[in-house]
């Protein structure tokens, strides 16, 4: 194991180094770059053996990895924001045709108006393209990710492509020290990618065939199914990480001093470890508070988020995107876990951090005293008290 | 070899296949309702060049006993084998 100052981006690309896919297919985009640059320069120097495939855009990038992992290839690509978009064709095939590829994401707001800096619209907004979702919130866990993402994606029973969320900038260009586990270590966790899902012409088939009317929702059912048994994968292969890396992880979901917490907020990615050191100094003060981080919002975690709010007096749902005319997607998706459970919580939906605008410690603080206070809120952030909406 | 469809396909989730992966000629739609007219190949006329079956854009030509015959179960009705055909062999007739 070597410890290096990394950005998340590198981070991510030497966790790529270590999975070794056989074919890399990518279009850089801002914040994104950097992966994929690094990741070229390791084919060049030999350090990673893979075709390494200049494209001319995402959907060429995706449509790529889909060619590859369609001969049992195991492949990787990696976007932001409008490349995502652009992409968002070939999302259905991947996960339809049930191709395990590895997706980094640097989240990035969408325009217009225009702007590089991170939000979380883009990848909330294809929640719905049946890909398993991962929001990371440091260098580390995007390391691990790039590696624990093939493993849970290639179960031959979850066989769904996997998207690795890292905020653009507070995660893909800041440095963290960061422990880069030995090839070895890397080849015994992570088996090699084995499928049927293949064109094979030892076993001629049928692949990427179109399903009518009779069979189709039959096919959509075992996809729902697939990614609904990543849950499983993910525990398995946390257990199987811990064992060779000795780090442990959490889960769908990461709840830190919720235990005895009247006031819990729910939250994503970076922003969670501004939070976490807002809930210290809170209960340094006597304040019982808490988060929730949400790791996986797909699959998504129903039953821990009901566990965690069964006892408390309110929650918030921090996000950094908006279901426009609606509200926040994560809220949506909160209220309707308590909702089934029979867990009648308040819940708070504030929008924050768009375009890549600050949220502040003191912000949080007054979401969690905006819970005491039993003020239920849908709200934007930073708008001098106002951005309220029913 | 020509493609041809099973006698039975699967039904029950089961049996249907995980992906969109499977051994040919099962879970196949076919298209014959698309077609408004059906070319017709004149065996007497026709010279077995099969510059019909270089040009079919379905893959649907095929010859069968030294003689080329059209699998009416994918065939389109787009008239492409009519045009290309040099020797006026293949004639569009109206499907009712």
């Amino acid at each position: 194991m070597a410890r290096k100052f990394l950005s998340g981006n590198e981070a991510f690309a030497e966790g790529i180094r270590l999975a070794g896919p056989r074919v890399i297919s990518a279009y850089p985009i801002t914040p994104q770059t950097i992966v994929v640059e690094r990741l070229s320069e390791m084919v060049e120097e030999g350090s990673l053996s893979a075709e390494f495939i200049h494209v001319e855009s995402e959907h060429s990038a995706l449509s790529c990895a889909i060619g590859a992992s369609a001969v049992g290839a195991r492949a990787f690509t990696a976007t932001s924001s409008q490349g995502l978009l652009y992409m968002a064709e070939c999302l259905t095939y991947a996960s339809g045709g049930r191709f395990p590829i590895v997706m980094m994401n640097a989240n990035r707001s969408t325009a217009l108006p225009w702007n590089i800096y991170g939000d979380q619209r883009d990848s909330i907004s294809l929640l719905d393209s049946g890909w398993i979702q991962c929001y990371v919130e440091n260098a580390q866990e995007a390391l691990d990710l790039a590696l624990m993402s093939y493993y849970i994606a290639e179960k031959k029973e979850v066989s769904t492509p996997f998207m690795v969320n890292l905020d653009g900038f507070v995660l893909t260009h800041t440095y963290e020290v960061t422990d880069v586990p030995e090839k070895e270590q890397a080849d015994a966790f992570l088996p090699g990618y084995e499928t049927e899902n293949k064109l094979d012409p030892d076993h001629p088939r049928n692949l990427g065939f179109s399903v009518g009317p009779e069979h189709n929702i039959a096919f959509k059912y075992k996809e729902h199914l697939g990614i609904l048994h990543a849950k499983e994968a993910v525990r398995e292969a946390e257990e199987r990480f811990a064992q060779i890396f000795g780090r442990q992880y959490t889960g769908l979901v990461e709840a830190y001093r919720t235990e005895d917490a009247s006031f819990v907020l729910i939250t994503l990615g970076s922003i969670a470890g501004l939070v976490r050191e807002t809930v210290d100094r809170l209960r340094e003060r006597g304040e019982k508070v808490g988060l929730l981080r949400i790791r996986y919002p797909r699959p998504f975690p129903n039953k821990e988020i009901a566990e965690v709010l069964g006892n408390v007096r309110a929650a918030a749902v921090l996000e950094k995107d908006i279901s426009f005319g609606n509200e926040g997607t994560v809220f949506s998706n909160v209220n309707s876990a308590l909702h089934k459970a029979g867990i009648p919580v308040p819940v708070s939906g504030y929008i924050g951090g768009l375009g890549g605008r600050n949220i502040s410690s003191e912000e949080i603080e007054g979401i969690f005293a905006d819970l005491k206070s039993e003020k239920r809120k849908t709200m934007f952030l930073g708008l001098g008290g106002e951005g309220e909406w029913v | 070899m020509k493609p041809y469809l099973r006698d039975r396909i699967p039904e029950t989730l089961a049996e249907l296949p995980d992906a969109t992966a499977y051994e040919a000629g099962y879970l196949v739609t076919k298209n014959a309702g698309w077609r408004s007219s059906r070319p017709v190949i004149h065996q007497e006329t026709c010279r077995g060049c099969l510059k019909c079956y270089l040009y079919c854009p379905e893959g649907v030509i095929f010859q069968d006993g030294g003689k080329v015959k059209i699998d009416y179960d994918f065939c389109k009705g787009c008239g492409i084998c009519r045009k290309i055909c040099r020797f006026g062999a293949i004639e569009m007739e109206e499907e009712k």
